[in-house]
């Protein structure tokens, strides 16, 4: 099958991809560093390249509530967001994914205010993180338009029926244009398919779930002591059974492009004596600085988490292996907690593990700093120096801190 | 417009089943069954948080035969937004589960407080795109549902938990926000007040509502039994009293052609044809403990007066406006 290599940046590659998907609701509102998404997508709209209607809502908290009605009313449903746009929905992430509605969203990561910030850390969609949506860490522009496609599977599954979130970071990559390789549109077409419906019980018997003139069902009642928590396991369940559904995509989508991906991607960790983990594009230049550390004879590794939500414990375990000493690198802080938010899950994940690392915490790249490969190879000093000394002295380091 | 006959709709089943947990002399579900009464078909319905969606949907069960969403408080607009734009994308594509209805009506209710005050922006932002839906706003003048709080809704005086008449303080100090004029600013095809105690000119503006192409608006003003204090029987008496008085006179406004006409209703053109039937506002305070302290323990001359002031001034602005 042909594809076509394509020059894109992240919005845009996240834009073609959901234009090759052809939503029937894309319900948005411009915020840097996501713009370019619903700008590509209107113009999409203009020219009659998509059956898409595009609802240019008043704010993002209409946008995703817009989103809701539309994916109960059996559409398929898309916003873009970042940073603020997304804290204003939070109310909304939290009742779409109780809702069970499959909702594709794009987050182009940026710096919480205040202060005001444009550029790219994850204090944005970490603050999501308990929303009860997947959320998918994309490296560069190629994952990001591999993402988009995937998605709908993912959400849709009868198993699953949960938001997927696919977060990039603002201007690293939704800015940065690189090689995309493109499915044709009847591929991606095929591959996501028509959207299905489960069967649930209704006050009429048996009705699909969504808002069906002939098969009424009501959507989003008071729900109390009596069955709420019920409803809150669901949702825990439906996040265990995508830890499954994802690779499963991932695998078929492997077939058809060429590409996949795995919740983890481990590089050089066969034998490795330090490692870092992480999300995101700084993974990409971490994996120079692995190769370049290798060449000088040092054992470091990496481990790139693509999925967050669900944490895929088992297999970030296995491709952490044995390594002595692992740092945690993310760009976000949790204020007064033990840790940010990656860390404190690799910390849990492995205190019931044989065999753990000495485990650091390092923040960088706050507000959009650069990430350089002497910051990594900084690191990785500091983990060789963990390693020596078998404890981790110093829990919490920030990486390109002015001093 | 196509024909509404009370016989005609009497015999239709309720969309909204008896049984639910709404107070004894509720406004609101006599309003929605009467609105829900004038569909045309294939309906559907999102509701925002409030009273009525508390007491319609206690989970196992429901109150609604047709398809039902709650989503929030603030975005009930937004919401109608989003359902009305699946349907014309389903249509347009011939594809997708509502694609094989040729009509469609989506309503969106919402109480006074997801209208004036925390819904204002997603209910602006809905009519400015011009979706075809019509938006029942459930007025009684306060959050009832959290227990009586002021809203933008409530009216001058008016004693609510958060504008308490008290030693100093008589009660709400501001007006109630003129949602008609700010809904009719939007220049939406069609805006009408409605009355449940007039059935009938309730279930044709609704029709009219559903039949016209883009945003509409029914402002329906709901007493509230214990927000008002009132008996629970007298709901149809107050609300009767709410036109007779002129505080919420029903009319309809529509766009024609680049005009913004407006047309009294019946009930209140019979009160513009003859004055003298106009009652005063005092009929309709002094049957209402939310009102109570502007006449005990001593009258408040300057504030009924300033409150009769303010009904005539708004229904002689309504007069020109109706050409009358």
């Amino acid at each position: 099958m042909k594809q076509k290599l394509m020059g894109l940046n992240g919005d845009e590659a996240a834009a073609y991809a959901t234009k090759q998907v052809d939503p029937d609701v894309v319900a948005a509102y411009p915020i840097t560093p996501q713009t370019i998404i619903v700008e590509r997508f209107s113009e999409y709209v203009a020219d009659g390249l998509v059956h898409s209607e595009f609802v240019p809502v008043e704010s993002e908290h209409s946008a995703l509530s817009s989103c809701v009605g539309a994916a109960a009313a059996g559409a398929r449903a898309y916003t873009a967001t970042a940073a603020n746009g997304l804290a204003l929905m939070w109310e909304m992430t939290y009742i779409t994914s109780g809702l069970r509605l499959p909702i594709v969203m794009s987050v182009a990561n940026r710096a919480l205010s205040a202060p005001l910030n444009i550029h790219n850390d994850h204090s944005d969609s970490m603050g999501a993180r308990d929303s009860g949506w997947i959320q998918i860490y994309c490296e560069n522009s190629q994952e990001v338009y591999d993402a988009h496609v995937e998605a709908w599977r993912i959400a849709e599954h009868e198993d699953v029926l949960l938001p997927v979130m696919i977060c990039f970071d603002g201007y690293t990559i939704s800015h940065t244009m690189e090689n995309v390789m493109t499915l044709p549109d009847e591929d991606v077409k095929g591959f996501v398919g028509k959207r299905k419906f489960i069967k649930v019980q209704g006050h009429l018997g048996e009705a699909e779930l969504r808002l069906d003139p002939g098969c009424p069902i009501s959507m989003g009642p008071v729900d109390l002591q009596d069955f709420y928590f019920e409803h809150k396991v669901h949702q825990m369940d439906a996040m265990e059974k995508a830890l499954k559904v994802i690779p499963a995509v991932d695998k078929e989508y492997g077939v058809l492009s060429g590409r996949k991906y795995g919740h983890v991607n481990p590089h050089r960790m066969d034998d490795a004596e330090v490692a870092i983990l992480g999300l995101g594009s700084v993974m990409g230049t971490a994996r120079e600085v692995v190769n370049e550390l290798r060449a000088e004879g040092i054992k470091a590794g990496m481990v790139k988490l693509r999925t967050f939500r669900p944490f895929p414990t088992d297999d970030l375990i296995k491709a952490i292996g044995d390594v002595p000493a692992l740092g945690v690198v993310e760009k976000d802080l949790s204020f007064g907690a033990a840790g940010s938010p990656l860390y404190e899950d690799v910390r849990a994940v492995f205190y019931d593990a044989g065999s753990k690392p000495l485990i650091a915490n390092y923040a960088h790249g706050l507000g959009g700093r650069d990430t350089s490969m002497a910051m990594i190879r900084g690191i990785y000093e500091d983990l060789l120096k963990i390693k020596k000394n078998g404890r981790v002295e110093k829990t919490m380091n920030y990486v390109g801190l002015r001093e | 417009m196509s024909q509404i006959t009370l016989k005609d709709m009497a015999a239709k089943p309720d969309l909204l089943c008896p049984g639910a947990r709404l107070c004894a002399g509720c406004d609101e579900s006599i309003i929605v069954r009467m609105v829900l009464k004038a569909t045309r078909g294939p309906t559907i319905v999102t509701n925002a948080t409030g009273c009525l969606e508390v007491a319609t949907s206690i989970f196992p069960y429901t109150s609604w035969d047709l398809p039902w969403i709650h989503s929030a408080f603030e975005n009930t607009a937004a919401t109608a937004s989003g359902i009305e734009a699946a349907y014309k994308a389903m249509r347009k594509r011939g594809e997708g589960p509502l694609a094989k209805y040729p009509q469609l009506d989506v309503i969106a209710f919402a109480g006074d407080g997801g209208t004036y005050d925390i819904g204002l922006q997603a209910l602006s932002g809905a009519m400015e795109r011009g979706h075809d839906f019509t938006y029942v706003l459930l007025d009684n003048e306060a959050y009832m549902n959290t227990g009586i709080q002021r809203s933008g809704g409530t009216p001058f005086t008016a004693a609510t938990t958060t504008s308490p008449a008290g030693q100093v303080i008589p009660g709400k100090l501001e007006w109630k926000k003129p949602i008609d004029d700010i809904v009719i600013a939007h220049a939406i095809p069609f805006t009408a007040t409605i009355n449940a105690a007039w059935p009938l000119d309730v279930m044709k503006k609704a029709r009219k509502a559903f039949e016209i192409e883009g945003p509409a608006f029914l402002h329906a003003i709901t007493p509230c039994a214990r927000g008002w204090r009132y008996p629970p029987e007298k709901t149809i008496a107050v609300s009767r009293l709410v036109v007779q008085t002129c505080v919420l006179p029903l009319y309809e406004c529509r766009q024609e052609g680049g005009d913004v006409v407006y047309e009294l209703s019946a009930p209140s053109l019979a009160v513009a044809k003859r004055p003298e039937s106009k009652k005063p506002v005092e009929e309709y305070l002094q049957v209402q403990g939310r009102f109570r302290h502007l006449f005990r323990p001593e009258r408040r001359e300057d504030l009924l007066k300033a409150i009769q002031e303010g009904v005539d001034k708004r229904w002689s602005i309504l007069l020109k406006k109706a050409g009358l």
